[in-house]
């Protein structure tokens, strides 16, 4: 029973503080407090994932499952990445301290945790976030299709906003006077009148649908009548 | 019409209606050629700039020289090649109008970013420039956009010292900023949560005349940065063309005499971006035809 | 003609020079004065032969009072101008603290600003104030002085004000009509729960993407295939992370009644533990808490595109066949959904990033948006209370449209007569909501 009453009255009481402290300066360093606490709990919790990380890839490697030899290489890298930090392996002595080898800085591609970072997690986090490119082109052959009147309009939507973010927007229509009755066939005013006016009008009204999405939640767990997040034993 | 004839038109409309259902690693292999070969080739369409990247332009021209500029870095590695050309353009431009910059980064790897740019453009386009008092870096802080709320009110509270440990109070830059009004202009570069959003609902909406915003974003987050554009962000610098744009701007005003393709990377990213929305474009239409072609064999087939 | 030198330029001038080059400074300084002054006149009776030169009079009715509902440290002052027509600028200066003397004994007044004398009428603010040393959520008394510049640059005397004290005020005025407007939106939500709770019938329309997830469950429980849950890859401190884990307790629940395999890894330790516990809980509700496996809810790192990779690899070797995306997506919302796609998954998202909706509405068969996210536990929860704080919100909703279409309305006929009382009606409308 307790284990759902006092997470309940801690986010009830702490809910209503923080809404209290933004109206109050006298209370306006609650809020403060709050984020510390926060970032001390993740802090600690950062040490709960690592055990479950080595947990389970440990259990994985000994019990030669599946896809053991990948399991081993997390925990090999694992290890790696926290000597490299822990020790500032490689680590350049900065100049106030010539002889201390942890005055240097990690961060430096000298030392072993800046090189990884460098030369290993910029070019593999690059490359992930690469792919985007290969998957919106193959999203867009599938679902662009016009099917309806709905579909037709984001089609023709989309070949504006596509050919206008280009050169090519410029190259097809750039030859019509800005200040000609003509002016708004060029795509770049297109573009804008898109962007700025009916794209903006639609993400505000979702914007504020959110707001109040969150309103509701955020009362609805305050209130405790959603208890949902909560074990029930 | 004879037999042959309609055979050859089912033929090619059944190959149509086929490639709706192409193998997507076909598609993969044409983005990959579409951005490939431009890069090879160099391919670099003109540009012209836009009111977004001239409002940034001049948002930047409008403050007084000399003033205290703060830069974040709220991006990683991963979003580097569409925010860093306008990262370099922005920290020239500053430079060159003779601000005073502090840079800090909202996401954990921004402030090895910041570091690189500051080595690459600051002290290399600008080595009059000293640590302290010209500049000063103030690094990563965890906390999102809390960060930003305690930086309204105490700079000090939170960063009590730069990002090498040495005291706010003894850096000349840094050590009477007390809030986030202590600066002229803060400029954020943008790969989403926290970001510009975040600089906009906190530090704007506590004060909101207090110094100038703009902002570098990604073009899949500026949906939700329009909105505020121009009462809240002054300038919005949007993906790879907002930077080509911008960089044009900036160097057209502001030439360097060396190593001038650090500045034109925006303009270098434009080739594969044609090239690569043509292609998509292509796909789009494809992917129509297919279906049309497809819808008529089944009534053929009825 | 009395000639005006700035404060701080006195005060500079003392401390950098010697007797002899201060005496030499002055007289250059007198003497560049009178010239400039001489020429500007000169310039003056050229350009303009109705042109007044007589000194302004002094400010009148020098008020100074504490910003009402502000955080302390501000005051505002105000005076007013006799004659406008010779007065240009107003200086501003303020009395020093206690510890502002100690440190710099010769400046017992320091400049705030030259602004436009017409500023006088709705005051100027001088926040940033220093702490009075005794009582930190108060200042000193403090005395303000205005002197008014004319048009051909000569300063009235200065006219001071009495000494009044900042403090700081219990309510944040300027966030009156935010607070207003939380009232209204948690107010309407409040009622509705409460008229929910005797009895009035809450209709709420079926979302299609929630009614789904029996089915996409149920096929994978045919296919004998995991079921994937991605909690997104924000802490608990986002909401969107707090509503995507309620969804997750209905579609644990369903799972462990289907006897599925349900695998949920995070991306965040404390979204982990969450996780956990309302998985759980669920298998508790099934009546199953035997079939609860701890080891399918998993912490893999904090790195976006690490986490991104694992869970992708995962899906194409595993081939979950239902994908469930719910909370904070960015870059990878994408990458998750055409992985999904291309093995077939039935796919359900649910997010509030609204940059990221359009990904998931191309790319997976059901997609909750943003408030319907919000929605989504309540839904499914089918309690009253919940239900009718759904309803609550779309009151809310309509409140919101009321305003905006009043503030629309204003600002349309402001355009039109912008100096008529409806032009002021607008500005008023448009500050109260902080605009």
């Amino acid at each position: 029973m307790l284990q759902r009453t006092i997470p309940i009255l801690i986010l009830a009481a702490s809910g209503a503080l923080l809404i209290i402290a933004y109206f109050s300066p006298f209370t306006t360093s609650w809020g403060e407090v709050v984020v510390d606490w926060f970032n001390v709990l993740a802090a600690v919790a950062y040490v709960l994932g690592a055990g479950n990380l080595l947990a389970v890839n440990l259990e994985k490697v000994s019990a030669r499952r599946a896809g053991w030899a990948y399991a081993l290489l997390t925990l090999l890298s694992f290890g790696a990445m926290l000597a490299f930090g822990l020790f500032k392996i490689g680590a350049v002595p900065n100049a106030d301290n010539p002889n201390v080898h942890f005055a240097g800085s990690y961060e430096s591609t000298q030392s072993a945790f800046g090189w990884v970072y460098e030369y290993i997690l910029s070019p593999l986090t690059a490359t992930m976030f690469a792919l985007l490119a290969f998957y919106v082109a193959s999203a867009a052959f599938r679902a662009f299709r016009a099917k309806n009147l709905e579909a037709i309009l984001l089609l023709g939507t989309a070949f504006i906003i596509l050919l206008a973010q280009t050169a090519a927007g410029m190259f097809l229509t750039g030859w019509i006077p800005e200040a000609s009755m003509f002016a708004f066939l060029r795509l770049d005013w297109m573009k804008v009148a898109i962007t700025e006016h009916i794209q903006t009008a639609g993400m505000r009204a979702i914007t504020i649908g959110i707001a109040l999405g969150i309103a509701a939640t955020s009362l609805r767990l305050i209130l405790g009548i959603d208890k949902s997040y909560l074990s029930k034993n | 019409m004879n037999n042959q004839t309609m055979q050859t038109f089912g033929g090619v409309r059944g190959f149509l209606a086929r490639m709706g259902s192409i193998d997507r690693r076909w598609i993969f292999l044409a983005v990959a050629l579409s951005i490939g070969v431009p890069i090879l080739l160099q391919l670099r369409p003109p540009e012209v700039p836009g009111p977004m990247a001239r409002a940034t332009f001049e948002a930047i021209e409008a403050i007084p020289s000399g003033s205290r500029v703060l830069l974040s870095f709220d991006y990683d590695p991963a979003s580097e090649g569409e925010l860093q050309p306008m990262a370099n353009a922005l920290v020239h431009h500053c430079a060159s109008r003779g601000h005073k910059l502090v840079f800090m980064a909202l996401w954990p790897l921004g402030k090895q970013l910041a570091d690189t740019t500051i080595k690459d453009v600051l002290l290399e386009f600008h080595p009059g420039y000293v640590y302290g008092t010209d500049y000063a870096q103030l690094g990563f802080k965890t906390g999102n956009e809390g960060v930003i709320k305690i930086m309204t009110t105490a700079i000090p509270q939170q960063y009590p010292s730069d990002a090498a440990g040495t005291p706010l109070a003894s850096l000349p830059l840094v050590a009477s900023i007390k809030r986030l009004e202590d600066f002229k202009l803060i400029g954020t570069i943008s790969a989403g949560y926290p970001g510009a959003k975040e600089w906009v609902q906190y530090a704007d909406g506590a004060n909101p005349d207090a110094f100038t915003l703009v902002a570098g974003s990604t073009g899949v987050q500026v949906s939700q940065l329009l909105p505020y554009y121009p009462k809240q962000i002054e300038g919005l610098l949007v993906a790879v063309k907002g930077a080509a744009e911008y960089e044009m701007l900036v160097t057209s005003k502001y030439p360097v005499d060396h190593d001038q393709s650090r500045f034109e990377e925006g303009r270098r990213r434009m080739g594969p971006q044609l090239v690569a929305h043509l292609l998509v474009i292509a796909l789009i239409v494809l992917g129509n035809i297919s279906m049309i072609a497809g819808r008529g064999l089944k009534g053929g087939a009825r | 003609m009395k000639i005006s030198i700035p404060t701080a330029e006195r005060d500079s001038g003392s401390s950098a020079h010697t007797v002899g080059a201060r005496s030499l400074l002055r007289i250059v300084r007198l003497t560049t004065s009178c010239l400039a002054t001489s020429c500007l006149t000169m310039c003056v009776s050229l350009v303009s032969a109705n042109s007044t030169h007589a000194m302004p009079p002094e400010a009148t009715n020098v008020l100074v009072i504490d910003e009402p509902g502000d955080s302390g440290f501000a005051l505002r002052v105000m005076w007013t101008v006799p004659d406008p027509t010779v007065t240009k600028q107003a200086r501003v200066e303020r009395s020093a603290t206690t510890s502002e003397r100690a440190a710099n004994p010769d400046e017992a007044w320091i400049e705030v600003a030259t602004v436009d004398a017409a500023a006088g009428v709705s005051g100027l603010l001088i926040d940033g104030l220093p702490k009075s040393s005794t009582d930190p959520t108060t200042t000193e008394p403090i005395a303000v002085r205005v002197g008014l510049v004319g048009t051909d640059e000569e300063t009235a005397a200065f006219v001071e004000s009495e000494a009044v004290v900042a403090v700081r005020n219990i309510f944040l005025i300027k966030r009156l009509g935010l607070a207003v407007a939380l009232v209204v939106v948690c107010g309407s939500v409040i009622v509705w729960i409460l008229l929910s709770r005797t009895g009035r019938s809450v209709k709420i329309r079926r979302i299609a993407a929630l009614d789904a997830v029996d089915e996409a469950v149920g096929r994978a429980t045919e296919m004998g295939r995991p079921v994937l849950f991605v909690p997104g890859i924000q802490d608990m401190t986002d909401i969107q992370t707090v509503a995507g884990i309620t969804v997750l307790g209905r579609v644990a629940r369903t799972a462990a009644e289907y006897d599925a395999t349900l695998e949920v890894p995070t991306s965040r330790s404390i979204v982990m533990t969450a996780a956990r516990e309302t998985v759980q809980a669920a298998h508790f509700s099934a009546g199953r808490p035997e079939t609860y496996n701890q080891g399918n809810i998993n912490y893999i790192t904090d790195e976006q595109f690490g986490y991104v990779a694992y869970v992708t690899g995962r899906m194409v070797r595993d081939k979950p066949a239902a994908c469930f995306y719910m909370g904070a997506f960015y870059a990878e919302s994408l990458l998750l959904a055409e992985n999904g796609n291309a093995i077939g998954a039935i796919q359900i998202a649910g997010t509030a990033e609204p940059s990221q909706l359009p990904f998931f509405v191309a790319a997976c068969d059901y997609t909750l948006i943003g408030e319907e996210f919000f929605a989504a536990s309540a839904y499914l929860s089918g309690e009253r209370d919940q239900l009718g704080s759904i309803k609550g919100q779309d009151l809310g909703k309509l409140f919101v449209a009321a305003a905006i279409l009043i503030g629309c309305a204003l600002a349309t006929i402001a355009v039109f007569v912008p100096e008529g009382s409806v032009a002021r009606a607008s500005l008023s409308f448009q500050s109260f909501f902080g605009g």
